[in-house]
Parts: C-alpha cells; structure tokens; sequence
C-alpha cells in the first residue's frame, strides 16, 4: 500500500531538515501507528502521503501511485482513492453533520441518487445517524471527528491517513475514534494514524513507527510507545 | 464538463452570499458596458455626421462668361478623365440663370432688375465630385493652373474644406478620447470583478481547502469563480440594454434634428440591428468578467 525508500524533505528558507532519509514498507490492511515528538516530521510525512507534497528526494508510493512524479491533474483521482482526517476536523460550520459529508459527495460529481442513498450508510458506519442534522457547533469533539472519518470514507478508500485525529479530545472520546478506525481497519481500509497518546498506542498492540528529528528510530509490530 | 448545474449553483450562491457586493460589482460592469456603448454610438455619429458632409462636397468650377464653348467642352473632357474624378456636371450659363431665378422667385427686385439687364451675366460652371474627400486637393491644382486661366474664372472648394477638416477632427477627437476613457473603464471593471472573485475566494478558503482534500477536481473548484464573473457580465449586460433603449428612445429627436432631420435613426438603427448590439455587448460583458475571474483564480487557486 506504501512504500517509502530513503525519502527526506526540507524546508530551504527555515533551514529544517523535516524528514532525513526515511524507509518503511505499510502493507495492504495494515494500522499502522506513527508516533514521535513535536516537530519530528509526522505531519511532513502526512503531508507527502496525500500528494500535498512532494519529497526533495526518495522514492515515495501511495497505493501504486509515485507521489513524487503525479500529475496536477491526476491528484483529484489520487484523493480519492485515500480518506484524510486530521486534528481540527476541518468541518464546514454552516453546514450540518449530514451536509457535510454530502458537500463532499457533490463536489466529487457523485450524482444526487447515490447522495441520498449514501450519506445515512457512512453516517451509520460512525454511528452518527441520530447527529445527522446537528451542526458542528452543536456537537462534541469525538462526534466532529466522526463526521470528519464519514467524510473521509465517501470513496471507500483504501487507506486512510489521520493526523492526530484524538489530539483535540479527551481520552474517552478518543477511545471511541480509535475504535472506529479499527473497525474500519477490520473492514479492510489500510490506516495510518499519528498519536501522541500514548495509552492508547499501547493498548492497540499494532505497529508502531517511531520518529526523531526526521528520522525512523523504530519501527516494530505490536509496539510500544516510546520516546 | 460534469455536473454542470451544480457549479452553476456555487456560483450564483457565491453571487448571493454578498449580494450588496455583488450588486455594487454589476453596477461597475453596466457603467462600463454603458461608456463603451456610447463611446461606440457617438463614434458612428460623428462618422455618419462625416460621410453626409463629404457627400454633400464637391468642387465647382466658374468659366468666364467670355469662355468660348469648344473650350469648355474641352475643359470638361480633361477633368472626366481624372482618375480621381466620380462624376462631372455641367451647368450652362442657361441652366445656372434658371436655378438662379427659380432660387429667388419671390424676389422681385432681383427679378427685375435681371430682366433689365440684355445679357445673361452668369457663369457657366462645372460640379465635380472626387471619388475620395483627399482628391479634391489636386483637382482644384489641376484646374487653377495656367494652361486653363484663359477660360476659368475660379475654382470654389476652400469654404467646404475647413468644415470638413472640422468634422473629420472631432470625429478623431471622439475616437482617440473614447479609447481612453473606454480603456480607463475596462480596467476599472475588471479591477472591480478580479477584487470581488478574490474576496468570493477568500471567504470560501475551507470549503476550498476541503474540496481539494476530498479529490474535487479543477472544474469544481475553479468553475463557481469563474462562473461569478461570467454573471457580473450577463447581468451588467442586460440592465445596460435595457437601460439603452429608453435613453436612445429620448435622444433621438435631438440626433435627427442635428443632422437636419436626414436620413438617420438611432432607434431605428439600434431596433434593425439589437441582435448584434446586444450579442456584442453579452460578449464583452462576458470577456470582462471571465478576464478578471481568471487573473483572480489563476492568482489566488493555483496549488
Ligand atoms: N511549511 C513549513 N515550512 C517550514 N518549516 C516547516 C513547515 N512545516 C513543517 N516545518 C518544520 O518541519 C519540522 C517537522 O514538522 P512537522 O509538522 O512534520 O512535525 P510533527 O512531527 O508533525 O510535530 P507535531 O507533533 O507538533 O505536530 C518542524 O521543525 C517544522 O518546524
Ligand atoms: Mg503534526
């Protein structure tokens, strides 16, 4: 599903090194766990996993596509064969939980039938039916997030990527989103998340890839979280 | 273009949101489109204005009443075959006491006192009129020179050339002026459109940053931009057609009058030809506004 081989980026004006010769294989159906301190290069990483990016060096696969060497116009496509949630859910405010995800929908072309179909299975996946017309306002943190990963499910995706999706939440609502992702793991989407919590990397017993300053430091299945 | 509609619908939603804006943008646009139009209607008048005075231009040459006939014709013969020279008219000293008479028949002293007289004191006389306005130049040359002097009297054309000097430079005044004033409005439209798309982008960051996430494609992104500013030309467009026909409607005396009620109306001209005026003016509206939305995506949309 990835294939990351000896990639590094930086940013020339603010003379950081944010990711240094990196390597790891993630293989389809994987949850993988990316952990390490501020500013060691997750999100960078995240970054180039999603084509926002591109490596200054390094060879970089995402789902049989070179994210290095794609298309402006092919990233369309590209996104869409991979679901993102991040930290601050980047929710629409004046729309509701069950717009949100059908705004979605309709700007990827998807046609009105298969809108109306959809939106209440996904919203079902995140358990959010009963939240359907609520706006995020009027909505916890962990039921943002959710309507965040429904979005991201629109195209059964066949990896999603989430950065720090518990960051903003308490532990109980980030069990819940961790649960949710390994459900949706168990449902066959390759996941790779970054966390900083570190009960839960430890409870999950998946693989854990650890950073610093740029670096891998370990890499190991059913890891633990240390920094 | 998938889903055409539905970024139509973004788009007037991105016209709605900031409906004061929007407004105050179109009105922009239909003062623009309205200069231009004027512009371009007094630049027809002034050349109408033009042509009917150059049509009314000729060049009249007076024999001397001694002139012999043969001679005349001879004179008459050279000049027909100028090439510069459309037609030739020739007034005998008969015809011109005749146009004489008939120009003062309620007059009679003059009358009279012709009668009085034993001979007929007119000049036969030529009319020429040159194929172009500049010919008449080199014909009046032709004919003062002295190889004719024993038979022509004189040759009158100066009084016509000032006029049309005159009119032929306002005419270039109103064309070099409107093409100022005209350019000045352009830039300030599409100034105007570019600011509002820019702002319409602005206020749409998340949802663009989302759609970008999501896999939107370049059309769904771009496309409610665009199509803003294609709605501030369709619109500006249309109020200023429906403004032109009224405004035209209440001139037009005072145009006819000025070309002494000759043969030209606007109304008419505007009504006989609305198709292009106003597929010209939909289109120019719809350049400005594509211009300037595109100079704001192409800015502002680019990763
Ligand atoms: N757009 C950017 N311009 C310049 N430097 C950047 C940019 N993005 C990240 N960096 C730098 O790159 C390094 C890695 O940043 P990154 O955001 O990947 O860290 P992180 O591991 O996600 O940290 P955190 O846990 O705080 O989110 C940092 O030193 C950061 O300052
Ligand atoms: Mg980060």
């Amino acid at each position: 599903m990835i294939e990351v081989s000896g990639v590094s980026k930086d940013y020339a004006k603010q003379k950081v090194v944010a990711l240094d010769d990196i390597s790891f294989t993630v293989n389809d159906g994987e949850f993988v766990t990316i952990v390490g301190q501020s500013g060691a290069g997750k999100s960078t990483l995240v970054r180039l996993l999603i084509a926002e990016e591109k490596p200054d060096k390094g060879r970089i696969v995402v789902n049989n596509w070179d994210v290095g060497l794609i298309k402006k116009k092919h990233i369309p496509m590209f996104r869409r064969q991979i679901g993102v949630v991040f930290q601050d859910f980047k929710l629409l405010e004046k729309k509701t939980a069950a717009e949100n995800v059908s705004f979605a929908m309709e700007v990827c072309g998807r046609s009105r039938r298969e809108i109306r179909e959809q939106v209440p299975k996904i919203l079902d996946i995140v358990n959010l039916s009963k939240r359907a017309d609520l706006f995020p306002h009027q909505l916890s943190g962990g039921e943002k997030q959710r309507v965040a990963i429904a979005r991201a499910l629109i195209h059964k995706p066949k990896l999603l990527v989430a950065d720090e999706p518990t960051g903003n939440l308490d532990s109980l609502n980030a069990w819940e989103i961790v649960q949710l992702l390994l459900k949706i793991n168990e449902l066959g989407t390759t996941v790779v998340m970054v966390s900083h919590n570190r009960e839960i990397v430890n409870a999950i017993k998946r693989r854990v890839i650890t950073m610093d300053e740029g670096k891998i430091v370990r890499n190991q299945d059913s890891g633990k979280y240390i920094l | 273009m998938p889903g055409f509609l539905r970024v139509l619908k973004f788009g007037a939603e991105n016209f709605w949101r900031n409906i004061w804006l929007s407004v105050a943008t179109t009105l922009i646009m239909v003062v623009t489109l309205f200069i231009i139009t004027t512009i371009v209607i007094l630049n027809l008048l002034a050349n109408v204005a033009v042509d009917q005075v150059q049509k009314k231009v000729d060049l009249t040459v007076y024999f001397k009443t001694t002139a012999q006939e043969d001679r005349i014709l001879e004179v008459r013969s050279q000049v027909q075959n100028l090439n510069n020279v459309e037609t030739v008219r020739f007034v005998s000293k008969d015809d011109a006491l005749a146009q004489f008479k008939k120009a003062h028949q309620d007059d009679e002293l003059i009358l009279k006192s012709l009668e009085e007289l034993d001979e007929n004191p007119l000049e036969a006389s030529l009319v020429v009129k040159a194929i172009r306005t500049e010919d008449y130049e080199g014909i009046s040359d032709f004919l003062s020179s002295d190889r004719f002097s024993d038979v022509i009297g004189k040759v009158d054309f100066q009084e016509n050339k000032d006029v049309i000097d005159r009119l032929v430079r306002i005419a270039n005044t109103i064309r070099k002026g409107g093409l100022a004033v005209g350019g000045a409005f352009v830039v300030i439209a599409i100034l105007v459109v570019f600011n509002t798309v820019r702002l319409a982008i602005y206020t749409h960051k998340e949802e663009i940053g989302i759609m970008k996430l999501v896999g939107a494609t370049n059309w769904f992104i771009r496309g409610p931009f665009l199509l803003e500013g294609v709605f501030y030309g369709i619109i500006g467009a249309a109020i200023t057609l429906a403004m032109l026909y009224p405004i035209l409607n209440a001139a037009n005396p005072k145009i006819t009058a000025f070309f002494d009620g000759q043969s030209f109306d606007m109304v008419q001209f505007f009504s006989q030809n609305l198709l292009w005026i106003a597929g010209g003016m939909v289109a120019l509206g719809i350049l400005l506004g594509i211009i300037s939305s595109s100079i704001a995506v192409g800015r502002y949309l680019r990763k």
